[in-house]
């Protein structure tokens, strides 16, 4: 099936609407919550919870020995908290530094759970298939009771943004100050890392635990780079995030054996590639930009300022010279001068060059703002 | 025991031995992460590796996968250069990106390569000695023993030989590059050996666990130890111990082998996390209660020492003065009069000699600056502590 029979079964079927829609809530709400886990410098926080969350998942499915999301949902949500506190606790108490603790706390609970998941396989069960679907997230098994259960958690977690909004966003750029204003920086800390958490456990179905702190991470990432407003990278992230839930999911739908997380994941990168490239202010190719700009316009004043010095020496500020003589001092280049006498700031003629009074009231005040600076 | 077991655990020790080594260098420069980066990110080159010579352990295909794993260093540390990302954000980001790479590739080729998914993420150990290495048609044992065999002779020899410049770079790079040391041949040395080794283990226990294989164990030798040789020995101890129990474990519950080695270290690493003699949890946390009592036992003999008056020292005033509840109060005097700093009668407290000069000096110091020194006073005048 290619994509465009695929656009056209999305306008028809229900189950691939029920699927598009869920991918899409999943990703809005992974960017929103995503942007302050980016802002806390929790990146990797995300990366260790979901991984932790598969033992749950595990434990869940051999305690009530049933499929069903909401119990597994549980599971991974409790042994994400385990997680989640035990690398505080770790940091907190004893000399382990936060990579390490983040490390042990992401590959020992993923191996618990490995180990559980492939105990359950080994089962006389016909019940246990289709576990292995928490690993890399299989968008196709979404329901619509999931979708529902996505839907309201990301309404709620939006509605207590809104509602903390200011206090969160104290608490991101200044912890101290939010702290000595009396709010209960403890409790905000918890509310938000909850947050993060819960929305990492909604999209292990989607996702996988392996990959999911890259939804969550590179969406916030990618809407960083557009601007410096809280709300407005806020709003970025989770467009970001539901475009690629549904580019991947699409792509993902239309090549078989395919999991839908890396899709996700590889759409959400190049989201992130682009950004990082083509953003105005901080991306990667106007800053080059800028900086060659800029070297130019250095080379132009060096020259200038030389000739405001051999013009000077004469009464006359448009006294003619020998362009030779530039070169006796630093040099020119052919290109600075053709710039210089385009801006209006010297005139050529033949092999001489005098100043305007324009260049030479410009050098002069270059001059003076050299000479305070270096003061 | 068959042949085909023992060669697993012995391929299962000299994995867990060989990815222990650099852990120890990686928890103590806090690049732990870096191990899970490069053990997510080797994923492409493996694939791409595998599909060029059909041999997951050919030195080609090795080769190429710790290529990978360095180019992930550098992109990560190219990403974090620009600025455009906090530093940990980066890393996050190039490693799902470089490992979805590899699975999807793995998903596209799936009739061609015996490559499987859940290989990828726990590895094959049980397989490893069905893959023989055969040099005219003479059985040598695994492959995968011999590989892993030489990554481990090869990091033991770097280790001897580099040991002065790891040990001072590690714990003091301002000295080693005074010294003359290159922090970056040594930085990108420890991530080649670390590449390497990942990706020799990577066939055995897949991308995920070989990061606790290769930090677990130096974690929690950590907590038990200050010294640099006894942590590298006591990292291998617990990983080869860890790997023979975790064989069994798998045996038992018949579960995936990687899986089980895992669970073993993750409970030896809980056990030294919480019962680890100065720096477990639990002995953490008594001393910060012993402490607490003790700065409150300060608090109240100063208190005494600076009111004459009855009535301020009588029992029952404290509790209210303080602002003490009267459980705490009451065990803060029997701490008090244990150490005879203090006697008590008719419910009015009176300092002893011993008290009178053991707060006197404590003031003292604390005026001086020279709070640390009243520790050492404790351990002198104190009969019991907190």
């Amino acid at each position: 099936m290619d994509i465009i029979a695929y656009i056209k079964l999305l306008f028809e079927d229900y189950t691939l609407q029920v699927i598009t829609l869920g991918t899409a809530i999943l990703g809005a709400s992974c960017g929103m919550l995503g942007s302050f886990a980016v802002l806390r410098k929790q990146s990797l926080l995300g990366d260790a919870i979901s991984h932790a969350a598969l033992p749950g998942i595990a434990l869940a499915f051999i305690l009530l020995g049933t499929k069903n999301s909401i119990a597994i949902l549980i599971g991974a949500l409790v042994s994400g908290l385990i997680g989640t506190f035990w690398i505080r606790g770790m940091i907190k108490n004893t000399r382990l530094k936060p990579d390490t603790a983040l490390g042990l706390v992401l590959s020992i609970f993923f191996g618990v759970g490995m180990l559980l998941l492939t105990y359950i396989q080994k089962q006389p069960n016909a019940n246990q298939a289709g576990l292995d679907k928490y690993l890399f997230g299989q968008a196709a098994t979404l329901l619509i009771s999931d979708v529902w259960l996505l839907g309201s958690v990301t309404l709620v977690s939006f509605t207590v943004l809104l509602f903390f909004w200011k206090e969160l966003k104290l608490l991101l750029f200044d912890e101290d100050y939010t702290k000595t204003l009396g709010f209960n920086v403890r409790f905000l800390d918890i509310l938000i890392t909850s947050f993060i958490v819960l929305a990492i456990v909604l999209g292990l179905q989607t996702v996988g635990v392996v990959l999911m702190s890259a939804m969550l991470l590179a969406p916030a990432a990618a809407a960083r780079q557009w601007t410096n407003k809280l709300w407005v990278m806020v709003l970025l992230a989770a467009i970001f995030g539901a475009f690629s839930g549904v580019i991947g999911t699409a792509i993902s739908g239309s090549v078989r054996g395919l999991s839908t997380g890396p899709v996700i994941v590889l759409v959400a990168s190049c989201f992130v590639i682009v950004s990082f490239i083509f953003s105005p202010e901080r991306g990667i190719l106007f800053k080059q930009i800028r900086k060659i700009k800029n070297r130019k316009e250095l080379k132009l004043f060096k020259t200038l300022s030389l000739m405001y010095e051999i013009a000077q020496t004469h009464e006359d500020i448009s006294h003619p010279h020998q362009i030779a003589i530039l070169n006796d001092f630093q040099g020119y280049s052919v290109k600075a001068l053709k710039e210089l006498e385009e801006q209006k700031l010297i005139r050529l003629n033949g092999k001489l060059w005098n100043m305007t009074k324009d260049g030479y009231h410009k050098a002069a005040q270059l001059f003076n703002q050299n000479t305070i600076t270096n003061d | 025991m068959t042949s085909s077991q023992i060669e697993i655990q012995l391929i299962a020790s000299i994995v867990a031995a060989a990815c222990a080594l650099p852990g120890v260098f990686l928890v103590l420069r806090k690049m732990s992460l870096i191990s899970d980066a490069i053990s997510h990110s080797i994923l492409p080159g493996i694939v791409i590796g595998f599909f060029i010579t059909h041999d997951l352990n050919s030195p080609i295909n090795i080769l190429l996968a710790a290529a990978t794993g360095i180019v992930t260093v550098v992109l990560v540390e190219f990403i974090q250069k620009t600025g455009l990302v906090k530093e940990d954000t980066a890393i996050g980001l190039v490693f799902p990106a470089m490992f979805s790479i590899g699975v999807i590739l793995i998903a596209l080729n799936a009739n061609d390569v015996h490559l499987d998914i859940d290989a990828v993420l726990v590895g094959e150990l049980a397989f490893t000695p069905f893959d023989r290495m055969i040099v005219s048609n003479i059985d040598l044992g695994p492959k995968a023993l011999w590989v892993m065999g030489s990554i481990l002779v090869v990091t033991i020899t770097l280790l001897i030989v580099f040991f002065k410049e790891l040990k001072i770079s590690t714990f003091d790079e301002g000295l080693a590059t005074a010294l003359g040391f290159s922090p970056v041949i040594l930085h990108y040395g420890l991530m080649s050996v670390a590449s390497v080794t990942t990706v020799g283990a990577f066939d055995a226990v897949g991308a995920i666990l070989v990061v606790a294989l290769m930090i677990a164990p130096a974690a929690t030798v950590y907590l038990l130890t200050d010294n640099l040789k006894k942590m590298l020995v006591g990292s291998v101890a617990v990983a080869v111990f860890s790997a023979i129990s975790g064989y069994w474990l798998a045996h038992i519950l018949d579960a995936s082998i990687a899986g089980a080695i895992t669970t073993v270290l993750g409970f030896i690493f809980l056990m030294a996390y919480l019962f680890a003699p100065t720096r477990g949890v639990l002995s953490v946390l008594y001393r910060k209660k012993q402490q607490r009592k003790e700065v409150m036992l300060l608090t109240f003999l100063l208190h005494i020492q600076n009111h004459e008056e009855e009535e301020e020292r009588h029992v029952n005033h404290l509790n209210g003065h303080i602002n003490w509840h009267e459980v705490r109060a009451q065990s803060v005097l029997e701490l008090a009069s244990k150490n005879n700093l203090i006697s008590i009668s008719k419910g009015v407290i009176t300092l002893t000699k011993k008290g009178f000069d053991f707060s006197q000096q404590a003031i003292q110091y604390i005026t001086d600056n020279e709070r640390s020194e009243i520790e050492n006073m404790k351990e002198e005048l104190f009969l019991f502590r907190g």
